[in-house]
């Protein structure tokens, strides 16, 4: 029998994984309103203050999308490991890593994305000006991936743990705070009038770091949950 | 010189030669450490600048150099226990991070006992300060990932796997926190800069630094040992151990 092209298998994994989210709607939802809920809470707590609610916004988004984000790496493996189709995954001829890498696309497009959709409107509630919006959703979309593919190692690594979760925020957090860091400061520098080139460079870096970098490890990390 | 490598990686080989160096680790690291602090607390001249308060460098500095380095030390000793499956390395990188993790503290506890006086407050959002919480932060996560796996041959492989994930980090984390540091505080915190420092201040700095690191060879043996024992606790040298302990 002739192997499928790698290529091919990268798409029809990239496919199963959507549809299976697709399925499990809730999946994608969970995050989404656990990202909508925590950021109305913050004007709830700090008080409805125009002008602290606009100086804060960009921390409260991205902090909420790092939390968010963490919640629903769970669902990467889980399923997968559970009922089996990880071994499958990894007991094939084509290289784990790259597969990894078709199921994480599969997750920040089910769970990432759907976070950027709604930010634009999350950052209104918080009173952002309509150009600094525009350069949220960037940063969004340079830092998300980078969560869910540095979650995936550590996701990986806990995925046979019967108690993970909070493990897998001291795992994951302290890794998280550069990407929180600069897309912040992008936000901040942006709206006093200052360029952010510099900051955008190193976010896309990250982002092509974490692509060619973070595969392996996760691939490593699986093999180890199931040995 | 394979041979030798083969010998010192051996558990057994290396619990005995371990066995005979503790004495004398101990005693460098006592004698090391009493030298370093009579320099550095009475023989170093006083600051001009910060007075008799700066004399917490000669703990905080080599504790905040040994946190990375005993970082960096076990993503190396982990590396190598997954690359040849050597026990012994394995062994060394789990039992090297609380003994990290318990420098970061330290560094991290003095360097607010040195802001209190200095800054005015136990805590800044200082870049160093704040990377070194993220790097205790690190630490805890290899100790706890650690406890979480009950087989500990996959345990200390999966450490391995964390800690050279965060070896890779750590460099990024530490200047995305320097870069934010000086974008949102400027310079008004008075930065403790040191290009000409004292030669009577530098020796007593070098000489805890190696105090330190003795100790960290210290400690490392004495954690590897029994982690050892415990491991290999089924095993024909370890039931020979324990006999010849109670005849």
């Amino acid at each position: 029998m002739k192997e499928a092209s790698l290529t091919k298998v990268f798409i029809a994994l990239l496919k199963r994984d959507l549809l299976l989210a697709y399925r499990h709607r809730a999946e994608i939802f969970n995050p989404m309103l656990f990202f909508i809920l925590v950021i109305t809470l913050f004007p709830l707590g700090t008080g409805a203050d125009t002008k602290l609610l606009q100086t804060m916004a960009p921390g409260i988004i991205w902090v909420a999308a790092l939390l968010a984000a963490m919640l629903s790496l769970d669902t990467i493996f889980r399923s997968d490991f559970e009922d089996g189709s990880l071994e499958l995954l990894i007991l094939n001829s084509h290289p784990t890593s790259i597969l990894v890498l078709a199921k994480v696309l599969a997750h920040w497009l089910a769970t990432g994305l759907p976070l950027i959709i709604i930010s634009p409107f999350l950052a209104l509630f918080l009173g952002l000006d309509q150009d600094v919006i525009g350069l949220l959703i960037v940063t969004l979309l340079l830092g998300t991936p980078v969560l869910s593919l540095v979650g995936a190692v550590a996701i990986a690594l806990t995925v046979g743990l019967k108690r993970g979760g909070i493990l897998l925020s001291l795992l994951v957090l302290p890794l998280y705070v550069p990407v929180l860091i600069f897309a912040t400061n992008a936000i901040e520098m942006f709206s006093s009038g200052l360029p952010i080139t510099a900051q955008l460079w190193i976010l896309s870096s990250f982002l092509l770091l974490s692509i060619t970098l973070t595969p392996w490890p996760t691939a490593a990390a699986l093999k180890l949950s199931l040995s | 010189m394979m041979k030798f490598i083969y010998m010192m990686a051996s558990p057994p080989h290396f619990y005995r030669l371990a066995g005979k160096w503790l004495p004398w680790l101990s005693g460098i690291t006592l004698l090391l450490l009493a030298a370093g602090l009579y320099g550095g607390l009475i023989y170093a001249p006083t600051d001009y600048q910060q007075g008799e308060s700066y004399r917490i460098i000669f703990i905080h500095v080599p504790a905040a150099w040994m946190s990375l380095f005993i970082y960096i030390a076990m993503a190396i000793a982990g590396a190598i226990g997954l690359i040849w499956r050597i026990k012994l390395a394995e062994t060394v990188a789990v039992c090297s991070a609380p003994i990290g993790a318990g420098f970061t503290l330290l560094a991290l506890i003095t360097g607010s006992m040195w802001g209190k006086p200095m800054w005015g407050a136990w805590w800044v959002w200082d870049a160093r300060l704040t990377s070194e919480l993220l790097l205790l932060f690190l630490y805890l996560g290899v100790m706890s990932l650690y406890s979480a796996i009950p087989d500990k041959r996959v345990a200390s492989r999966a450490v391995a796997l964390l800690a050279l994930v965060g070896v890779v980090n750590i460099p990024i984390i530490h200047y995305s926190v320097e870069w934010w540091n000086t974008l949102h505080q400027g310079p008004t915190v008075t930065k403790f800069d040191k290009p000409s420092i004292d030669v009577r201040m530098l020796i007593p700095l070098m000489v805890m630094a190696v105090a330190f690191k003795v100790y960290y060879v210290w400690a490392l043996f004495l954690r590897v040992r029994v982690e050892l024992l415990e491991r290999e606790r089924n095993t024909q040298w370890v039931k020979e151990l324990l006999k010849m302990n109670k005849g």
